[in-house]
């Protein structure tokens, strides 16, 4: 917490939160970042193995070969979030999860099915974006500005 | 293709991972605040093109984490850009990454259809 906003509260809600700080649960950060490594690493070899087999028995190139094996995992991950499978692991691997597409595609389907009670118009189609949402919001906004800067820039070089 | 690209996919992409897990456990965000800090990394990265080099170097390891997304639709802009000019930012960015949002959507739908909420 801030020191500025630790002056306003009374000395009893500092006692407070100084007990409640020492009692809060370490967070095991190299362990954990050891487990989203490994975890990590692993699906990123799987896409590595799938570009491998799109290059091979079907006429990609290494530039697209990104596109169907994106497509693929994104398929494995759902099938896991749906059988319920994916939650478990991601439970244990953290950002190793959440940090590939695999993760993105898991929060759609999660969601979606997450809502379904509420029906397919508001439940399932509303929600489906509740948390891919942002990251599609950011990526697009970030994705305009640092285009546009390109552009600028490109456009006062050949000037 | 040979092991070594293998190997080095598996380190990337563990780093990156790892990089996720810091800003999760170090810096407290929530899962969606890290992806959108990865995703706006990655467009920077794409934008000053330090990110097509690490795709050709770990190949899977930086074409599957988050952060090639904002790569794909900083790719995607410029490239429309240079065949049509400055609406081509606009037509052209989603350009690339097409199949990684519809593949999501569909496939979330479908499963949505099929499956029922767990616990």
């Amino acid at each position: 917490m801030s020191n500025k906003k630790r002056k306003n509260l009374s000395p009893v809600q500092q006692q407070y939160q100084d007990f409640a700080k020492a009692r809060e649960p370490k967070i095991p950060i190299y362990k954990n970042c050891l487990k989203a490594f490994l975890v990590g690493g692993i699906i990123c070899t799987i896409g590595q193995c799938l570009n491998w087999f799109f290059m091979t028995f079907f006429n990609f190139n290494e530039k697209t070969a990104g596109n169907p094996t994106v497509a693929v995992l994104i398929f494995i991950s759902i099938l896991l979030t749906g059988l319920g499978v994916y939650d478990h692991i991601s439970q244990w691997a953290g950002a190793g999860t959440a940090v590939p597409v695999t993760g993105f595609a898991n929060t759609i389907a999660s969601a979606a099915i997450e809502h379904k009670s509420e029906g397919f118009v508001l439940g399932v189609g509303g929600n489906m974006f509740k948390i891919a949402g942002p990251v599609i919001v950011y990526g697009v906004f970030s994705a305009f500005v640092v285009a546009m800067v390109n552009v600028i820039i490109k456009w006062l070089g050949g000037m | 293709m040979s092991l070594e690209k293998f190997i080095w996919s598996f380190i990337i992409g563990g780093l990156i991972c790892v990089i996720g897990q810091i800003l999760m456990d170090g810096f407290k965000l929530t899962p969606a605040h890290t992806m959108c800090t990865l995703v706006v990394s990655g467009a920077i990265l794409g934008g000053l093109g330090w990110y097509d080099p690490l795709v050709k170097f770990a190949g899977a390891g930086a074409t599957v984490p988050i952060c090639s997304f904002g790569n794909q639709l900083v790719k995607g802009a410029l490239q429309e850009a240079e065949t049509t000019g400055i609406i081509g930012v606009l037509t052209g960015i989603f350009e690339v990454t097409s199949a990684g949002i519809s593949a999501a959507i569909i496939f979330g739908f479908l499963a949505a259809l099929i499956f029922r909420p767990k616990g």
